[in-house]
């Protein structure tokens, strides 16, 4: 068996941040009771969360089944169109539901003209909506994995049987189902409960507030980092309770590829017809309205962005750009060494999906609780959100890459061996080349998740220093809601640019 | 001289043994059943694979110590014989150069060797745009330039055709002559160890027995070997 410093270092490293914040948050509350607001703030998490869970994965199953069964002109648009939300910043996803469902906006406009009162988007029903958007999306692919993982042959074999839909759907499809829907429950579950920007932006009073919400709070204006640290405590205990309930899926969640099959599922014509196509119209509206009112306000508000934007759009780059660095050095060293079975791999396997467990704020809060005494947390906000954003999106990036890394070494390694191809040598000629790909995708998707991140930042930013996320988030709270859509389109399109650039570059480094 | 001195290999379920030694600029077979340990043998005069017991010597030098790339050996295998992000000329060329900085006269001698296999012209092709006989002909070529004294065949060319098949041991022949080789090639075909090996040796029922004359082994097959040729 192979040794692996490095793995083992970086290994150290993430674990020893994730849990030594963890400590230290634990150190921070002391003994501290919850009070009545926390308990209500941890209710309110769990049931948005469950609830988000389930209409997400209700309503994913007959958009999925319509895209699984017909072929139409846009449909690879479309699929890619669901692939969006996961990297789509939430700020602006949250400015795009209220331009539709907002008090102006286009639904209240409506209700307005035929003399009803317009609808409100805040609260519990708000968030749902937006957890809705961003992981109906997610769950819909996830299923029609699913649905195309069915061999055609099972299909043939059951129309050969003249299997009335009732029974296909019993022998067939129902199995898939159950195999498929608990875990795609638990992963939007899991992104839910540590859900801070849209409970930030449609959430908030005592109705309505997550634990991560109520830890900035405490922070930022109660000022009680003990209370703060109680409430992170309780959001870690979240977390971990919920990774490890769903060890088994999380660890394979994956974004999967080859959804460009021949159609296997029987399309069959009538009514059913029609009702694939409304599902399929209703969740692309669902999903392109909101976005396109984005697109359309902000180009409106293009004409007048604030001076500091700019600023704010550099310090994004800037932070996005290294965390990825970190993130991408960190996957593959760590996928290398589990690949080829390096000396302690279960552990390495284990730790980098470990980050999963915390939330931007938890770590958050555990960095306040340790810099505070010695620093402004203002002076650390930069390098605090490089830090927390790289730590997070360590679990995607090290999934991504890791089947590559094992199909590379199965293929591979021996004949590298037998040649003495190793060093710098191997992975110059054998490693990036092979894994490039992978490599440019994870990229892609840690750039646009740090570019758009609005967590930890909130905790650390002063009045100057903040992330365009936070820039947006502070507009709408001026109520410059032009402004705001205009720097959004800004963010928008520099998230998606970005996961271009590093997508590309990986396409076309590959042989 | 090869010694295989009271090899042990052993994974669950599956043990092999080997003692017998092979001569420098022998060609032996290595023939018997599926699963029975022809490629497990090889693997572990190649490096990759540990034995529990025993030791391999080359030239009364014990490879123990030695990694697979450190080793007297080229071993070609069964697929996966050549990069396919890198062209013909770079994969042969990881045989002068393994961090792939080759000189000019690395170059030159590139060039030679795929003149020498048939493959004049082909160096800038990827390896998808070779046909199977030519993919095989470049892993050669690359073995002319390594010209380490053991080259192992671990069935590469077992999806060619007959007269492909044909064409590519006198090619390994070939390349074992110049480089004064020994060669241990594992097969599934007794026509191939008749055709090609002055010696064979049968792996069946746990033991790699001693290599014996390929002609007289097969005109009086013991039990093992009749069972396997049916």
């Amino acid at each position: 068996m192979s040794h692996a410093p490095g793995a083992a270092v970086i290994a150290a490293l993430v674990a020893g941040l994730t849990l030594g914040l963890a400590a230290m948050v634990a150190a921070g509350a002391g003994s501290l009771w919850p009070l009545p607001a926390d308990w209500a703030a941890l209710r309110f998490t769990v049931w948005q969360a469950a609830l988000s869970a389930a209409f997400s994965c209700l309503l994913a199953v007959p958009v999925a089944r319509a895209l699984a069964r017909r072929r139409f002109a846009g449909r690879g648009a479309l699929i890619a169109l669901m692939g969006a939300p996961f990297l789509l910043p939430v700020i602006v996803a949250v400015l795009g539901l209220l331009a539709v469902f907002g008090r102006s906006g286009v639904v209240s406009d409506a209700l307005a003209l035929a003399g009803l009162p317009p609808l409100s988007i805040y609260g519990l029903h708000g968030v749902v909506l937006a957890h809705v958007f961003l992981n109906l999306p997610l769950v819909t692919r996830m299923l029609l994995m699913g649905w195309e993982a069915i061999p055609a042959e099972r299909f043939r074999l059951a129309q050969s049987l003249a299997m009335p839909e009732g029974a296909m759907f019993r022998h067939l499809e129902g199995p898939m189902l159950r195999a498929v829907l608990p875990g795609a429950a638990v992963v939007v579950f899991t992104l839910c409960l540590g859900s801070f920007a849209v409970a930030l932006t449609l959430g908030g009073g005592p109705g309505a507030t997550t634990v991560e919400l109520a830890i900035y709070q405490a922070l930022r204006f109660d000022y009680a980092p003990a209370r703060a640290a109680a409430l992170a405590l309780i959001q870690f205990a979240l977390g971990a309770g919920a990774v490890a309930l769903g060890w088994a899926v999380l660890r394979q969640a994956g974004f999967g590829a080859g959804l460009g099959r021949r159609l296997a599922v029987p399309a069959p014509r009538g009514w059913r017809l029609g009702a694939d196509a409304l599902a399929l119209v209703l969740a692309g509206g669902f999903l392109l309205v909101p976005l396109g009112a984005v697109g359309l306000r902000g180009l409106a508000g293009l004409g007048d962005l604030p001076a500091g934007m700019w600023a704010a759009l550099g310090r994004s780059v800037a932070v996005a750009l290294t965390s990825t660095a970190v993130t991408m050095g960190a996957a593959l060293v760590l996928a290398l060494a589990v690949a080829r079975g390096a000396r302690g791999w279960r552990f390495i396997d284990a730790v980098a999906t470990l980050p999963l467990a915390v939330s931007g704020l938890v770590l958050g809060t555990g960095l306040f609780l340790t810099v505070k005494p010695w620093v402004r947390p203002e002076a650390l906000a930069l390098p605090v959100t490089v830090m927390v954003n790289a730590l997070l999106s360590l679990p995607y990036a090290y999934r991504l890459l890791l089947p590559e890394a094992r199909a590379l070494h199965a293929d591979y390694d021996r004949l590298a061996q037998s040649l003495s191809l190793r060093g710098m040598a191997r992975l110059r000629w054998l490693v990036v080349p092979r894994l490039a790909r992978p490599i440019g995708f994870g990229a892609g998707v840690a750039a646009a998740l740090s570019m758009g991140d609005l967590g930890v930042i909130t905790l650390f930013a002063g009045e100057s220093g903040a992330t365009l996320p936070l820039y947006v988030q502070r507009l709408m709270g001026a109520y410059r809601m032009e402004a705001a859509a205009g720097a959004a389109l800004v963010l928008v399109a520099t998230s998606f640019a970005l996961f271009a650039l590093f997508d590309g570059i990986g396409r076309r480094a590959a042989p | 001289m090869l010694h295989l001195d009271h090899v042990v290999m052993t994974e669950p379920g599956f043990r092999l043994t080997a003692d017998f030694t092979v001569g420098a600029g022998a060609r032996v077979a290595i023939i018997g059943p599926s699963g029975a340990g022809k490629s497990t043998l090889l693997n572990a005069i190649a490096g990759f694979l540990r034995p529990a017991a025993g030791h391999i010597r080359w030239g009364g030098r014990d490879l123990a110590p030695l990694g697979p790339g450190a080793r007297p050996v080229t071993i070609l295998f069964q697929d996966q014989n050549l990069f396919p992000h890198l062209t013909v000329a770079q994969n042969v060329a990881l045989g002068l150069s393994p961090d792939l900085r080759p000189t000019k006269a690395d170059l030159a001698a590139v060039e030679r060797a795929l003149e020498r296999t048939g493959l004049a012209g082909l160096g800038a092709r990827r390896p998808a745009e070779l046909s199977g006989g030519q993919a095989g002909r470049a892993a050669l070529a690359r073995a002319l330039l390594r010209a380490r004294p053991l080259l192992l065949l671990d069935e590469p060319f077992a999806a060619l055709g007959p007269a492909l098949k044909q064409d590519m041991l006198a090619l390994v022949a070939e390349v074992a002559g110049e480089t004064g080789a020994t060669v241990l090639m594992v097969t599934h075909d007794p026509k191939d160890a008749q055709g090609f090996a002055g010696q064979t040796v049968l792996v069946a029922d746990g033991i790699a027995h001693p290599p014996r004359d390929t002609t007289t082994l097969f005109a009086d097959p013991p039990q093992a070997l009749r069972d396997y040729l049916g």
